[in-house]
């Protein structure tokens, strides 16, 4: 398939990555754009820009639910420089699309089902003119109450807790009480092992509610979409899976993928919001209907309607032990609130249900996971995926017991930790590397952080920082654990792939490599570690990342902490075909075979045989160039009734232990100091693992303490900066962290993913230092000055 | 939008006589959001910043006159001893970045209830210049707040300064937010100590629609250390006083619930912070046995 170049290249549009040519796998090589992105040269997708392009904005329902009666255009068609408005009817090919379910509009069809979903769209020679002229659309709603609560929406009166029977359903005799056609259950997720109806010496039970987080990427929804000649369209766009994009654009547009072409703008941030549509198809359809270019950007407030959050969960759990600390059984009632679209609801229950009870080895398990549909802001993705609510639930659970068994909480999670052998509540067995004990005593052996008490007071390490609130007054500290676990790349039988384009060649005299995949970077540093992977399979200095774009094979998201597993591993495997071709290319050229040929330092060698032949000489003036489609080994579906099988290709765990100071009498947070053990199976590159590791601790960190989207209603009540708060330089603590190679045999060069871990331990562990401290059952996340007072 | 850059205080003034909606612009860090978020649409702004006046400040006739245009940066820089209360209360604003475009004059045009500067200004009995081309006046700075962002200037006037009495005693500033950093008060309080007129300044933020004083704790603080001799003997404070200020001050308030804390909570955050600062500056006072008052 020949790619047709666009007549025209945006400003603002990617350009071939190099860098400072060294490091190769295990060595903390630097980014390729680091220099750009400290420089501030960086272009992001809200750079992008043509000299005629149009501008396009969105018009959003203010309702959560409604139906409309009519929508009139006329007005804002009149305004002068505006070029289109555009509603449902113009969308010429599926009206809905969706990343697993084809159930939300492109543009609002005859009901909307959130506040902020898309009705119209303007393109405009000017934003203020595009803005002005959609103030002007009206839009005549008959509005609806809406159904706020994942449980009422699914006519769950009480938990469905202790009975293998069906939940008790209530009739919901409302009116529209049905989001959907098919109801309200996005999917229900049994796990049935063991005994049915368990008996324990100790049993405990919590119910516990965990807030509904964005993923606050700093870099809003942005994108150029450009009419190309051949009818098709070319779109730059800040994204995180340019090939389930384009597969939604197409279905959109009726146009074949040929003609819906995909390059990846700069990124500035996702964490799972952008593996949604966005503005995509919007774009595409302006531009279409224009024959002009058309950029949409979204601004601060309308990125907190543009994206899915995290799923907002309310859990009840139920722990049953013996007297010496020993899991009998756990039972589970677990319900996410997808909001109005089912977005990646279903993996997410996949994610919450199969993990949900931890990393622990328990006979007998009974979980009910649930995702419902309300009226509430669509929730998919969001880094942790599922797995960050339930650590909630599952790890105060086992601080409760703990407490109930008077044995310290540490040693209660080392008892029943899961090791490699073990079961999981699937009825997998693990089969890598699984140090959930060592994680947690590696843990509980570093020192803890020193009171420096030399009669100042230094303001920074107080709750409420310079804000002046106390010099010690009402302080406690106190000290939490948590230990999580998470499955890496994609799961329950999807075939999860990644393709990766190799070529080498000599340029400039000097044997290069360039490494062509669609993988999104995002800011995690798969760019760098494309790099690292081709110098050194290759023995090659310079590796150049060509642009992600769709002329490539697809590579999957840039989710589930799988893009080094899955790309690293194409691109290890791509590397190793074009390696093939050198080394025999070198042996024709030595006129025999040599069996310990390998290439280093720009030369193809053999100790063996003291040969050391230019790379440069063996390539001449051809490019060797290979791609490869690979595939991680295969998972399984689980089974519907029982949740038995082989779910997940790969295991991530991390521990973290949390020092906190609370001020007990103005309920003002202060976390001291984070520790965190994770097991990486090999760090590709060491300082993006740290990296790693200390964003997703202070993620984690945020949703216990103050990030939390506010809805009342259905509406949100916090669509900002100013309010939707996230951690600061003074909110995250300096951080003690091990990282451990234990490498997992099936995986390439041993490694683990790394991403997600941290992000769903260090939350829980801050809950139970902030327990530790004040003495409070605190059930709800994010912990709340309020909650902390009894206020 | 059109856009002036005066830059003597007589062609700023002339200007905002001529065009009563023009938007004055200092640090812009109020304006530029509003601006973002389409709440502001003006169609003149009107740049301050050139005017080299506003960006000095200096003493006179025994009072700082900070010009409109001082940034919290500089407060905190230059005026921690002049004015302290102000300075706490600059060093809880924003980030560096904010700091060091933010201007205490800007902070008191948009008279927010949140506003970090007016706490302290009320508690110091600050005065706010204000001129138009048909001359200038002075408000006495609890007067200046006249409802939920809305001030008292007339619609040609323009900040030129605040002045405030450099302290007789300590000064404290506390403020409650969800963050350590960064964060818009949820409650805010300001004391200033004057033991030269034995009296009690006070300021509370984000607990009413508009930032104020708190007349009634003011009055029985002042009364108990004049009654117990506890300004000359500069003995400990009891306890129960401090408890029972704290009790007043938050009687003063009339918050409300909304997304950033409950009624209930502020009420209670202003007494613990109320009985805190007062007990700091107590202690200051008692130390600071140099000054004879
Ligand atoms: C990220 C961020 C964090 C913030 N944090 C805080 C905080 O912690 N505490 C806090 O109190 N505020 C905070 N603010 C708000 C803001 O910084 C302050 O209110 C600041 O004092 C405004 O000053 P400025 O010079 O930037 O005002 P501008 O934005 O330039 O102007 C604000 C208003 O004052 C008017 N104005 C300015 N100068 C004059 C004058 N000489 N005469 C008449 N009118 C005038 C303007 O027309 C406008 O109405 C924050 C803002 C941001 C963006």
């Amino acid at each position: 398939m020949s790619t047709p170049t666009p007549t025209r290249t945006p400003t603002g549009a990617p350009e071939h990555l190099t860098g400072p040519g060294r490091g190769g796998v295990g060595d903390d090589a630097q980014r390729p754009d680091g220099v750009l992105k400290v420089r501030g040269e960086f272009a992001y997708g809200s750079d992008l820009w043509m000299e005629d392009m149009l501008w396009g904005v969105t018009v959003r329902s203010p309702h959560p639910y409604a139906r409309i009666r009519s929508i009139d255009i006329g007005a804002a068609l009149a305004t002068p420089g505006v070029r289109a408005v555009l509603t449902a009817d113009d969308v010429p090919g599926e009206k809905v699309y969706g990343l697993e379910l084809a159930d939300q509009p492109v543009l609002a069809l005859d009901v909307v089902r959130h506040q902020g979903e898309p009705v119209a769209l303007v393109a405009a020679d000017h934003p203020e003119t595009a803005r002005l002229a959609a103030s002007r659309i009206h839009v005549d709603y008959e509005v609806w109450e809406p159904i706020t609560d994942a449980r009422a929406a699914l006519g769950h009166p009480t938990w469905n807790q202790v009975h293998d029977s069906a939940a008790e359903v209530t009739e919901l005799s409302r009116e529209n009480a049905h989001l959907h056609p098919q109801g309200n259950l996005v999917r229900h997720l049994k796990i049935r092992t063991g005994d049915p109806a368990p008996t324990a010496d100790v049993v405990v039970v919590g119910e516990y509610e965990v807030g509904m987080q964005d993923q606050a990427f700093l870099g809003p929804e942005s994108g150029l979409a450009v009419p190309a000649e051949d009818g098709g369209v070319e779109l730059y766009v800040a994204t995180q899976w340019l090939h389930v994009d384009q597969r939604q654009i197409c279905s959109a547009l009726a146009l074949p993928p040929a003609k819906v072409r995909l390059t990846l703008a700069g990124v500035g941030g996702a964490f799972g919001g952008r593996e949604d549509l966005s503005m995509h198809v919007h774009a595409c359809l302006l531009a279409l209907h224009t024959g002009k270019p058309v950029k949409m950007s979204y601004n601060r407030e309308e990125s907190f309607f543009g994206h899915v959050h995290r799923h907002p969960a309310t859990m009840r759990y139920e722990h049953g032990a013996t007297h010496d600390g020993q899991l009998i059984y756990v039972k589970a009632s677990i319900y996410f609130d997808g909001g109005a679209y089912a977005s990646s609801t279903p993996a997410v229950v996949g994610n919450g249900g199969t993990m949900g009870i931890g990393p622990y080895v328990v006979p007998n398990v009974h979980v009910d996971c649930y995702g419902a549909y309300t009226n509430n802001p669509p929730c998919g993705a969001m880094r942790g995926f599922g797995s960050v609510q339930t650590a909630f639930g599952y790890e105060s659970q086992m601080d409760a017991l703990a407490a109930e068994l008077g044995m310290d909480p540490v040693e209660l999670r080392c008892r029943n930790a899961m090791e490699e052998g073990s079961p999981t509540p699937t009825g997998q067995v693990i089969d890598s590397p699984a140090p959930v004990a060592e994680l947690l005593r590696r843990l509980e052996a570093m020192p803890m952080p020193t009171r420096v008490d030399d009669g100042e007071v230094d303001l920074r390490d107080m709750p409420g920082g310079v804000s002046n609130t106390t010099h010690g007054e009402g302080v406690r500290r106190g000290v939490g654990y948590a230990v999580a676990y998470k499955n890496v790349a994609f799961s329950e039988g999807y075939d999860d792939y990644s393709t990766a384009r190799v070529r080498l060649e000599v340029v400039g005299g000097e044997a290069s490599a360039t490494v062509h995949t669609a993988a999104a970077e995002v800011g995690q540093g798969l760019v760098t570690v494309e790099q690292q992977i081709a110098r050194t399979e290759l023995g090659v200095k310079q590796v150049t990342v060509h642009p992600k774009d769709t002329a490539v094979g697809s590579a999957g998201s840039t989710s589930a902490s799988r893009q080094t597993y899955v790309t690293g591993g194409a691109v290890k495997a791509a590397c190793e075909k074009v390696r093939a071709q050198v080394l025999a290319r070198a042996e024709r050229l030595v006129g025999r075979t040599v069996p310990d040929l390998r290439l280093a330092g720009g030369a193809v060698v053999s100790d063996a045989e003291d040969i050391a032949v230019p790379l440069v000489d063996v390539l001449g003036d051809e490019a060797l160039e290979e791609t490869v489609e690979w595939h991680h080994r295969p998972t399984e579906a689980i089974d519907p009734e029982t949740g038995q099988g082989f779910a997940h290709v790969q295991y991530a765990f991390s521990a973290h232990r949390a020092v906190v100071d609370v001020d007990t009498e103005l309920g003002l947070v202060k976390v001291v100091e984070m520790a965190c053990t994770q097991d990486v199976g090999k760090a590709i590159n060491p300082q993006a693992v740290l990296g790693q590791i200390q964003g997703g601790t202070a993620q984690g960190l945020g949703l216990a303490v103050m990030e939390e989207i506010l809805l009342k209603d259905g509406k949100v009540r916090n669509p900002s900066f100013t309010d939707y708060l996230i951690p600061t330089i003074l909110d995250m603590p300096p951080m003690r962290i091990e990282v451990l190679e234990y490498a997992d045999p099936h995986a390439p060069y041993g490694l683990r993913g790394v991403g997600e871990a941290p992000n769903i331990s260090s939350g829980p562990a801050v809950l139970a230092a902030i327990r530790a401290a004040t003495g409070l059952p605190l059930t709800r996340v994010p912990v709340r000055p309020e909650h902390l007072t009894g206020l | 939008m059109d856009f002036l850059q005066p830059t003597t205080w007589a062609e700023a003034l002339e200007a905002k006589a001529a065009h009563p909606d023009a938007v004055a612009v200092a640090g812009g860090t109020d304006v530029m959001v509003g601006i973002n978020f389409g709440h502001l649409r003006p169609s003149l702004l009107m740049d301050l910043t050139r005017v080299e006046d506003l960006q000095e400040w200096s003493i006179e006739d025994g009072a700082v006159r900070l010009g409109a245009g001082v940034s919290y940066a500089r407060v905190i820089a230059e005026l921690g001893t002049q004015l302290p209360g102000l300075a706490m209360a600059s060093r809880t604003i924003g980030s560096p970045q904010i700091r060091n475009r933010g201007t205490v004059g800007g902070n008191l045009a948009t008279a927010s209830p949140a506003g970090d500067a007016h706490p302290a200004l009320l508690a110091a009995d600050a005065q706010v210049e204000v001129a138009s081309v048909r001359g200038s006046r002075r408000i006495p700075v609890p007067d200046f707040y006249t409802g939920v962002k809305r001030n008292a200037m007339d619609a040609d006037e323009l900040i030129t300064a605040v002045l405030v009495v450099p302290p007789s005693g300590p000064q404290q500033y506390s403020k409650i937010g969800t963050r350590n950093a960064m964060v818009i008060s949820v409650a805010a309080f300001g004391l200033a100590l004057h033991p030269d007129r034995r009296a009690v300044g006070t300021g509370i933020g984000s607990a009413a629609p508009t930032p104020r004083r708190a007349p009634a704790a003011e009055q029985f603080l002042a009364d108990e250390l004049t009654g117990t001799g506890l300004w000359e003997s500069r003995a400990e404070l009891p306890a129960a006083t401090a408890g029972r200020f704290g009790e007043l001050v938050a009687d003063a308030a009339s918050p409300i619930d909304d997304v950033r804390g409950s009624a209930r909570y502020r009420l209670h955050a202003l007494s613990v912070m109320a009985c805190r600062a007062l007990t700091w500056a107590w202690a200051d006072y008692r130390t600071d046995t140099g000054k004879e008052v």
